[in-house]
């Protein structure tokens, strides 16, 4: 067969069955044989949706996530794509075109160097030189893409490879012998783990992404119901505890909860799990968790004490590791019990409820994310893009269940959750999808509007538009004198009739109480569309100055005074055993 | 603070084009620093081997050797302990030697540093030299009074003493 089958056979083979490109010279190969085989393709409007539909697709689902560009262009296109997913490790499969191999090197057109581009911000790369190369390559980037610590594999295949022939191996065998991820904690790190949450008073749980791609969330809650620990999240980590049960603390870090950056200084044992201890979410390290011990759970050895200095370290599956710890930690269940600090900790996280309900115009945005979080479900997946609409949301929204908050953490990619929410709907048509965006940020990748039309994708696309790089001028307010450098968006468009020209239905939201309900009948309209809310320019999310330390906040909450009860955790059908 | 020390790190990795590439590329990106780095073929078909000679404290040399590993060409990495290794460098040496006295004097020199005459020329001489790097930084102080026209260094390529194989 033609290197270009032996593609699509290969993706088929790993159980792919859509795709997110945009063709060009060099992939007329790959394209023709697309047009008659069964894989679905979702052409984009620009490659960079590509990416990030790819991810989206890959974080809403625990599958890859595939996405395709041309050579040149198209591969530099897909890059901010690349990069985005393997800052927050999401598993992707990047294949791009390439000019014919014996162009390569000439400068020939749309010739780029994509191995050479990609190689320090995709987890590996491959390059076909010959098309009986195809079957194993393709084979290999699925396999290292989701095993480990998973991320994006790029595939750079020239013209004439995907021309030439080949014979389809029967037998595909992976020989990564410099590739062999430990799955399985080591037992002696995994009982000094157990001895050290045994002897402290005051435990913290932190969870992060890897805890949702481990699939672990079970098994962090078991735990921490046993130790009567509290559990803070980063930013990735969103989700993989139920953000209403009376030990979350919600997220920690720059933007995050009064509670968690308290606690977590106040804490004699820290419990990372997944996470990689990046700068937004410690502060400042010399002054992150300073009376704790820190035991850090990463599949990937290499966060170990890459920012943070810990007493136990173990490398392996979260999911694996934590049923052994809960095996030791059941069987000394008499030993545990820290009720004073849960009492504490209860308290404490009682009497910082950020404040939701605000009845004034402009919007305030707390308001508009309680109406969001009041009209969705919990199976509903929410995307941001990146700036104060991810942090409000990270902040305000209430995520219960793992793989439905989707943001881009590390790199912080701008024009990220339009797309990334096309691709979670692709992947789990069933779930509604909500993408929260800014103004800004939208306006960076609203073509694809035509997208969601095109395939009726029915994502609804809230903008919370207060005609502000909002993020950037909140630093320059608090940290630059207010002067608000090249971040006032003074020309913008009407987005209700930018979407209306595509055929995408609109609506605009400018008082409280209209968001609730304009958005859930966007929702069971079944079709896409965009939803301009009005918000108030000026509200900012109290924060940790760069370089501070987690208890150094800037800025005052509003607080819930009214009822500082406790808040109702409603367990889901699953834990109650129900249906 | 750790001491900041150099560190021999010999590296398996596969023998294909991009292995150099993401490895030099991984320490400029990471602000690792690289005093110099050697690759050639090892004894195994398919498998080369890369000393890399590097500056920094305990934590970078862990950040390194971790780092080094995620990478998936990279088969083994060791930090060499320099008591138990083995440490050679190559080094050509072009230097102006026009009078009888200092052909005589460059090529005693050699001899002391077992080097060797590898090219004459009627206004130079090309020496060889295979030792530590320190043997061939003095003989190349030796040399100066006469006039070093070229170096050429391969920079250290290094293996474990004893039966000890990485």
């Amino acid at each position: 067969m033609k290197g270009s089958q032996a593609i699509i056979k290969s993706l088929t083979d790993e159980g792919v069955d859509v795709v997110f490109g945009y063709p060009g010279g060099v992939l007329l190969p790959l394209y023709d044989v697309i047009y008659d085989s069964d894989l679905k393709h979702i052409l984009v409007r620009h490659e960079q949706c590509a990416a990030h539909a790819a991810d989206g697709y890959a974080r809403a689902s625990g599958k890859v996530g595939v996405c395709i560009g041309t050579s040149g262009p198209g591969a530099t296109n897909l890059v901010t794509g690349i990069a985005t997913a393997y800052m927050d490790s999401a598993p992707v499969v990047a294949l791009a075109g390439q000019v014919g191999t014996s162009l390569i090197g000439n400068d020939a057109f749309q010739e780029v160097d994509t191995i050479g581009i990609t190689m320090p911000i995709s987890k590996h790369s491959y390059q076909a030189m010959d098309p009986s190369e195809i079957p194993q390559m393709i084979r290999s980037s699925f396999y290292i893409a989701r095993t480990g610590r998973p991320g994006p594999v790029v595939v750079d295949l020239p013209k004439d490879v995907q021309e030439g022939e080949l014979d389809y191996p029967e037998n595909i065998t992976i020989d990564l012998p410099g590739y062999k991820p430990t799955k399985k904690g080591h037992p002696l790190q995994v009982k000094k783990a157990a001895e050290l949450i045994l002897k402290s008073k005051k435990p913290v749980i932190l969870a992060g992404g890897g805890v949702i791609h481990s699939e672990s969330s079970e098994e962090l809650q078991h735990i921490s119901e046993l130790i009567g620990a509290p559990v803070t999240t980063s930013l990735m980590g969103k989700g993989c505890f139920p953000e209403d049960h009376p030990l979350s603390l919600g997220m920690l870090g720059m933007h995050g909860r009064v509670a968690s950056n308290m606690l977590v200084d106040e804490c004699d044992c820290l419990i990372a799990v997944g996470c990689r201890f990046s700068d937004r979410t410690t502060g400042d390290v010399n002054k992150f968790a300073p009376n704790a011990e820190i035991i850090h759970i990463d599949v990937d050895p290499a966060e170990i004490g890459k920012n943070v200095d810990v007493t136990v370290p173990i490398v392996g599956d979260a999911k694996i590791i934590l049923s052994h710890l809960l095996r030791i930690l059941s069987q000394a269940k008499g030993r545990v019990s820290n009720a004073n600090w849960t009492k504490h900790v209860k308290t404490f996280r009682a009497s910082c409820i950020p404040r939701l309900s605000f009845d004034e115009t402009p919007l305030k945005p707390q308001q508009v994310i309680k109406e969001i979080s009041e009209a969705v479900t919990d199976d509903t997946i929410v995307t941001t893009d990146v700036g104060q609409n991810q942090m409000w949301m990270a902040h305000y929204f209430t995520s219960r269940n793992p793989r439905k908050f989707i943001s881009s953490g590390g790199l912080g990619t701008m024009g990220f959750g339009f797309p990334a929410a096309m691709g979670a709907k692709v992947a789990m048509p069933d779930d509604d999808v909500v993408a929260v965006c800014g103004d800004g940020g939208f306006l960076m990748v609203c073509q694809d509007l035509a997208t969601v039309k095109e395939y009726d994708i029915p994502v609804v696309v809230c903008v919370l538009d207060n005609r502000y790089l909002g993020m950037v001028a909140q630093w320059q307010k608090l940290f630059y004198d207010e002067r608000i450098s090249q971040t006032k968006l003074k020309a913008m468009p009407d987005f209700v009739k930018l979407a209306e020209s595509f055929g995408v239905n609109a609506h605009r939201v400018e008082r409280p109480g209209e968001m609730k309900e304009t958005l859930r009948e966007a929702l069971d309209s079944g079709e896409p569309a965009l939803i301009d809310v009005m918000i108030d320019p000026n509200e900012i999310l109290p924060m940790v100055p760069p370089g501070c330390g987690l208890t150094e906040i800037v800025g005052e909450y509003q607080v819930e005074r009214e009822n500082p009860g406790e808040i109702t955790y409603r367990p889901s059908a699953k834990e109650t055993g129900g249906d | 603070m750790d001491e900041q020390r150099s560190h021999i790190i010999s590296a398996l990795v596969m023998h294909r084009p991009g292995v150099l590439q993401r490895v030099s590329g991984l320490f400029t990106r990471r602000g690792f620093n690289i005093d110099s780095i050697t690759v050639g073929p090892s004894e195994q078909d398919g498998l080369a081997r890369m000393t890399i000679i590097s500056r920094g404290d305990d934590k970078i040399l862990e950040q390194i050797i971790k780092q080094l590993n995620k990478i998936i060409e990279v088969i083994k990495v060791r930090d060499l302990d320099p008591e138990g290794t083995v440490v050679r460098e190559l080094c050509l040496i072009k230097t102006h030697a026009t009078s009888e006295s200092a052909r005589s004097e460059i090529l005693q020199y050699a001899n002391i540093f077992r080097g060797r005459i590898v090219d004459v020329g009627p206004e130079n001489l090309t020496l060889e030299i295979t030792g530590t790097p320190d043997k061939i930084d003095a003989l190349i102080d030796l040399l100066r009074a006469y006039g070093i026209k070229e170096i050429a260094r391969t920079g250290p390529t290094a293996i474990s003493r004893g039966s000890k194989t990485i």
